[in-house]
């Protein structure tokens, strides 16, 4: 049922054979970042209705330092599909999903807020997690996990 | 001295007096009628919701960030944190995802007691949203009636576990401990004794027009929408969409069981309580089979990448001491690599992203949780509808702050 599936994906979306790959029964495609958008409209239309998830990983010390991670379900096949592309820490920039997928809009703050990372297109970047006027991005390795940003001054 | 104004925390997305005709109100984030710790600003035009804006965040505690500053075993303990009404789920979530990236062999017992108590977990959690839910309806004969099955399991877990909500009983590449003498003939007493209140929860409010009043038609939402915000579990259900991780993608031994997958029609307030109603007579009806299928055996695999020897041999010799000593101080060496997988917990799909550098401590966590993708489509069943509709449609949702603000 899913080799067939992951077959039509890869030939769909990978110029490439070794930019697709399957792991741990995920098909995980590597991308520019900019052709995510329409990665993403075309596995819309190979039946990958569910926009799961999408988050970063630091690498710091890499070039280019974050990994951006989208995972897609088909509601009629039972898969999952695994989009990665590498941004550079001096523009980390993906597009935005928002216009294909409801759950973007969310998903997109978050990832925004925790790792700093740009959607363009998604107009509602503020704070979801976290609160307005908080400095730095907290799930970045360089981020200390001590560090304490108290809105309201500890009495003495 | 002056105390400083505290700068406001939340922006939201729309602010008071854009429009003359409408007033803009700011509920929660810590009110009677939302439970869980989230701020809704609603725009009213009279007592009809026109925007509504969800903040939640409230329950931030950076679980993420804190997991990768421990061992892949000391992670789970926050796990049974993020979906606090059904914490078992979590953590086999966890402890299966982590597994096979390791590619540990868990035993048959192990397997088939982790199905039983994810069932049993999704039993408590269910009850737990339906009996809250009912009670901000005022039914408090039928939230008392489901609280007391509820503390049954609480206390009947606790004898397996030793502790009521927060239990810890995960392990990677199996369970803690196996039952205790009597646990199932306890086990079967108490599913007799839920059948018969959820029986009675069933003749209290189904009929009952009030009830029907209050939840018919009220916070509808469709299926497109369902799917396009990425809705899972019941919510999903309600809307019609049989889709259940349990049979699409069976794991466990969810492939063995005898089960249906309730959907609902409309999509509405009535029919996500109807289809969280009907999965707890499947559930415990898989509970039973799960009783069944029970052989003997141990609990935990022997594989020592991740198991910890036996206590005896640990004092007894030099391999086992050091073996536990690597385990429990540097933690299990995962392979390196990257891994989604997903369970069908009691809101919906939990799945789990990792990744690993061969460490004893995890690169990244992630948790997909299903509470916060459903808060992201939240304003959709708000929006149109009377103030009051708010209560039994956030209700309905069962968002958990745990899992939600991770």
């Amino acid at each position: 049922m899913g080799a067939e599936v992951f077959d039509r994906v890869k030939s769909r979306l990978a110029a490439r054979e070794e930019e697709a790959s399957l792991v741990h029964g995920i098909l995980v495609v590597n991308l520019a970042p900019g052709a995510v958008r329409e990665a993403a409209g075309r596995l819309r239309e190979l039946g990958f209705d569910m926009f799961l998830d999408v988050t970063a990983v630091d690498w710091p010390g890499r070039e280019p330092r974050f990994d951006v991670v989208w995972h897609f379900y088909s509601t009629t096949d039972f898969v999952r599909v695994r989009l990665k592309a590498r941004v550079p820490e001096a523009s980390p920039v993906v597009p935005s999903l928002t216009a294909l997928y409801g759950s973007a809009a969310f998903m997109e703050r978050e990832c925004h807020e925790m790792y700093g990372i740009g959607f363009e297109g998604n107009a509602d970047l503020r704070p979801l997690l976290l609160y307005e006027g908080f400095v730095g991005h907290p799930l970045r390795k360089d981020y200390p996990k001590e560090a304490e940003q108290p809105l309201v001054p500890y009495r003495d | 001295m002056a105390a400083q104004p505290i700068p406001n925390p939340v922006r939201p997305a729309f602010a008071p007096g854009e429009r003359d005709d409408t007033v803009v109100v700011s509920i929660g984030p810590s009110h009677p009628a939302t439970h869980g710790t989230i701020q809704i600003f609603a725009e009213l035009d009279g007592e009809r919701v026109v925007r509504a804006d969800v903040h939640c965040g409230y329950l931030h505690r950076g679980f993420e960030k804190e997991c990768e500053a421990h061992t892949w075993h000391n992670c789970i303990p926050y796990m049974d944190r993020l979906n606090y009404c059904s914490p078992l789920i979590n953590d086999f979530a966890y402890c299966e995802t982590v597994e096979r990236l390791m590619q540990v062999e868990v035993p048959r017992r192990a397997v088939v007691l982790r199905t039983l108590l994810s069932e049993y977990s999704r039993l408590t959690d269910h009850i737990t949203c339906i009996a809250a839910s009912l009670m901000e309806l005022g039914a408090m004969t039928a939230f008392l009636y489901l609280v007391m099955i509820r503390d049954y399991m609480y206390e009947h877990i606790a004898a397996l576990t030793g502790a009521r909500v927060t239990h810890s009983f995960g392990r990677i590449g199996g369970l803690a401990r196996d039952l205790p003498p009597g646990w199932l003939e306890r086990l079967e007493e108490i599913l007799v004794q839920a059948d018969d209140f959820v029986g009675r929860v069933h003749g209290l409010v189904d009929r009952n027009r009030i009830f029907i009043d209050r939840m018919r038609d009220v916070g509808v939402l469709t299926q497109k929408d369902a799917i396009s915000y990425g809705y899972t579990g019941p919510m999903l259900r309600s809307t019609g969409v049989a889709r259940d991780l349990r049979k699409d993608t069976p794991y466990l031994c969810y492939a063995e069981l005898d089960f249906e997958v309730p959907v609902g029609i409309k999509g509405d307030n009535y029919d996500r309580y109807y289809v969280r109603m009907r999965e707890m007579d499947e559930s415990v009806h898989m509970i039973r089979q799960c009783v069944d299928l029970l052989e003997p055996g141990p609990v935990i695999t022997a594989d020592r990448r991740c198991a910890l020897p036996d206590k005896q041999a640990v004092y007894g010799e030099i391999e086992s001491l050091i073996n536990h000593f690597k385990l429990v101080m540097e933690g299990p060496r995962v392979p390196a690599g990257e891994i989604y997988h997903a369970h069908e917990a009691a809101n919906g799909e939990l799945g789990f992203y990792l990744v690993s550098t061969g460490e004893g401590n995890p690169y990244k966590v992630h948790c997909r949780a299903p509470s916060f993708v459903h808060m992201g489509g939240a304003h959709l069943m708000l929006e149109g509808y009377q103030l009051a509709d708010l209560v039994p449609t956030f209700g309905s949702i069962n968002m958990i702050g745990g899992e939600c603000d991770r």
